[in-house]
């Protein structure tokens, strides 16, 4: 969520259960308006909080000219002193998902180590011992990344792409309607579209400038959003249940939106037996 | 010059008083006539039609339609509420004020039965948890209103569970002595309905009955004891009516460690799972919030004592002359945090009951003669009721609880916190004198990797087999057409050994 909205916006996503403390919440402010000045970025947004078993990381993402490409991730132990996170390639991806399995710790050197034993050759199994080493801030980087690419949500017309494929925020954007809101397809995936191919009839509606991502209900398994309404109906939220801790809050006829992570970094790897 | 001058004064005096004629707004309408020949005159320029002069009686009637206002809209205001404004109308009255004579009352009895509100807000905040200041609020104030309408001893906010269509707000609360209400178990229900069915029968032709006896149900343990010691209300939002969750039995308990589903936020729900789950949504959620009390109630050591022990149970009783535990000490270990509600048992129950006993007095002599040589089952024996926190065991290479101080900056008023890691979403902190336990969360237990869904039983055997009922192949028709020749050369060997037998005597008879 916006670094801007801050201050409101929290209360909106405490349905799920965590809020920042008073001393974080200020922190931040402090601390996200020097990042955005350090990095230049054009703004700056409070993404989450993972949690590890011996302390927490709290991440930032800042967000460049094209909202989709320029993003850059930071994350902070203590909401004041923040650290790039690199950017995820497919060979960090897979690393992490052999080696680090269980819940995070909490110190970004620690060292996650998988040996990976080939049956072929087990007379030199010595020699032939394969092991991973992942350290934490690299499963960090991995699972922000994951998180964004499967679990980032936005409302339909809360961002337009223009001719030239640059994406953008759509400053006239009123927000969704009542109606609209209830159903889950009016909010997208900002993410990279991977589009399953749509037929004629169903594009012929769409605006290329605005439907250019995916809609949250061709999501697999069907069931994996919740949708409600909180604080009284008058806020929207949408949960994943697939990244549980991921809530995406926002109020109808109104431009406020925004999606916040707080959780253990896990994926529910289970949620087609507890549907 | 001065003819003309003298002749325009007039003349304009005359076009200034006959304007102003015009623009006096009539009595009827709301309109006057320049104004009304000024747009006219406009829509004549505009549209420039042949004939203007017969058709201008016409244009005059559209320009006083166009500017026709209408008082009454054709269209009727539908009144159509939303829901938010529903919700708005049941919430408006958690912020009714009370009679004057009952807040006198308010203000004389002592302890009430609600804690602390604003108070504990503030800490959870401080501790990372909560639903937001203005929810919290609302939640405080319609735990007020059903401490007023049911007449409970103590009430407390246990938490929140969330659901994928709604969620559930969960209040723990303990009712005064004598005033428990019996309620009929799903089990007795149950019993009635089959013994309706097994009279149908009887009328008919008795079908064969099977031998089967399914094993002993373990009994609930009764309102005030165990698992439930406490009753628990919820509700969706507040404002909205509290339901009442019905008590807790070990089968739920046991059905409920195996399954992982996600509650819908409609306590009707059936449960569709496998092993099968006897009973609703709300059976379910009632073991869940059963299961993370047992888990996850913890509190600073020193607060609750023991009283005296009565057989199993224990009694409790604040310790008013508790002295706080200094918040630093609390977050760095384990000891200083105990459980203050009882472990749940591999059965389902917090006391043990040996099902070994009862089923000997219950049934046929033959039988109890078999029951007594099998050996009694062994007791089980759960940790005692005031563990502390470092003694809970470890699952999945996970430390169960992970502690933090709420603020490091200024930690001489700072908060100590415990969060589970077992059943994420619970939480416990403790301030000096004061602690509070919280669960906001889906309700499911962590689980490692990767649940494993139980597999079901293998097929029961239907008979022992042995030579009478195996199957063999019935001969074929030459194997029993030399079988027959056999038989009869058999025979005929026989006959002749007969008759040259008979011969013989015949012969000794000569």
């Amino acid at each position: 969520m916006d670094s801007n909205s801050l201050y409101y916006s929290l209360e909106l996503v405490a349905g799920t259960g965590s809020t920042l403390s008073v001393e974080q919440r200020a922190a931040l402010q402090t601390s996200l308006v020097m990042l955005k000045k350090n990095y230049k970025f054009h703004r700056v947004l409070f993404w989450g909080k993972i949690l590890g078993l011996n302390s927490d990381y709290f991440i930032a993402q800042g967000r460049g000219e094209d909202e989709m490409q320029d993003k850059k991730n930071l994350y902070s132990l203590n909401c004041m002193d923040w650290s790039l996170l690199p950017p995820a390639t497919d060979s960090m991806i897979q690393d992490v998902s052999k080696a680090a399995k269980s819940r995070f710790i909490g110190d970004p050197s620690y060292v996650y180590e998988y040996h990976e034993k080939k049956p072929e050759q087990e007379d030199e199994a010595g020699e032939n011992e394969a092991a991973i080493k992942v350290i934490e801030e690299i499963r960090l980087a991995v699972t922000v990344h994951l998180i964004e690419e499967e679990a980032s949500v936005v409302p339909r017309g809360a961002f337009v792409k223009s001719p030239l494929g640059v994406v953008q925020i759509n400053r006239s954007f009123g927000g969704l309607s009542q109606s609209e809101a209830r159903k889950l397809d009016s909010f997208f995936h900002f993410s990279k579209a991977k589009n399953p191919e749509k037929s004629i009839l169903e594009i012929g509606d769409l605006n290329p400038a605005i439907d250019f991502l995916d809609v949250l209900s061709d999501d697999i398994p069907k069931g994996s959003w919740s949708l409600q309404f909180e604080c009284a109906s008058s806020v929207c939220v949408l949960r994943s249940l697939l990244w549980l801790g991921l809530t995406f809050y926002h109020v109808p006829m109104t431009p406020q939106h925004g999606y916040i992570y707080i959780g253990d970094g896990a994926k529910n790897l289970d949620l087609p037996f507890m549907l | 010059m001065d003819a003309t001058q003298d002749r325009s004064e007039p003349r304009l005096q005359s076009a200034a008083s006959l304007k102003a004629f015009m623009m006096t707004t009539s009595t009827q309408s709301d309109r006057n006539l320049y104004d009304h020949l000024t747009r006219l005159l406009m829509k004549v320029m505009d549209e420039q039609p042949q004939n203007a002069v017969d058709v201008i009686e016409d244009m005059s009637h559209d320009v006083k339609r166009t500017f026709f206002e209408d008082e009454q809209s054709t269209l009727r205001d539908l009144n159509q509420t939303t829901a938010a404004e529903l919700l708005a109308e049941q919430q408006r009255r958690l912020f009714a004020q009370p009679a004057e004579e009952e807040q006198e009352e308010e203000e004389l009895m002592e302890p009430s039965a609600l804690p602390n509100v604003s108070e504990i807000g503030f800490y959870l905040e401080q501790a990372g948890v909560g639903l937001g200041r203005e929810e919290m609020q609302r939640v405080f104030l319609a735990l007020k209103q059903l401490v007023g309408s049911q007449a409970l001893l103590r009430c407390r906010l246990w938490g929140k569970v969330l659901g994928t269509e709604s969620s559930y707000i969960v209040a723990e609360a303990e009712y005064g002595e004598g005033e428990e209400e019996e309620e009929k178990s799903f089990e007795e229900v149950a019993e009635e309905e089959e013994g309706e069915e097994e009279t149908q029968e009887n009328e008919m032709d008795r079908l064969p009955q099977s031998a089967y006896k399914p094993p002993p149900a373990v009994p609930k343990e009764d309102l005030g004891t165990g698992t439930n010691k406490f009753v628990y209300y919820v509700c969706k939002e507040p404002g909205l009516p509290w339901v009442k969750l019905p008590s807790v039995g070990p089968a739920q308990v046991t059905a409920a460690r195996q399954i992982r589903k996600f509650f819908t936020g409609r306590l009707d729900t059936p449960v569709v799972s496998y092993p099968p789950f006897p009973g609703n949504e709300a059976q379910y959620l009632r073991a869940q919030i059963a299961r993370i009390s047992a888990g996850t109630q913890v509190s600073p050591q020193g607060f609750f004592q023991a009283g005296r022990e009565e057989g199993d149970e224990e009694d409790e009783a604040t310790r008013d002359s508790f002295e706080g535990i200094p918040a630093a000490k609390m977050a760095e270990s384990l000891s200083t945090w105990v459980h203050h509600v009882q472990h749940i048992l591999q059965q389902g129950r917090c006391t043990w009951v040996n099902l070994a006993v009862k089923t000997g007095e219950d049934s046929e002599e033959g039988e109890a003669e078999e029951k007594e040589e099998l050996d009694e089952p062994e007791p089980e024996v759960g940790p005692p009721l005031y563990t502390p926190l470092s003694e809970d065991a470890e699952m999945f290479n996970v430390p169960p609880w992970t502690s933090k101080m709420s603020s490091t900056l200024t930690s001489q008023h700072a908060v100590a916190v415990q969060r589970s890691n077992l059943w994420p979403g619970a939480h416990a902190y403790a301030c000096g004198k004061k602690f509070e336990n919280i669960y906001v969360g889906w309700g499911l237990k962590y689980a490692g990797e990767g649940y494993n869904p139980a597999v079901p039983p293998l097929p029961q055997k239907e008979y022992p087999s042995g030579p009478e009922i195996t199957e063999a192949l019935d001969p074929s028709l030459e194997q029993e057409l030399v079988l027959k020749e056999a038989l009869e050369e058999q025979q005929a060997a026989i006959e002749e050994m007969e008759d040259m037998d008979d011969e013989d005597d015949e012969e000794d008879d000569d």
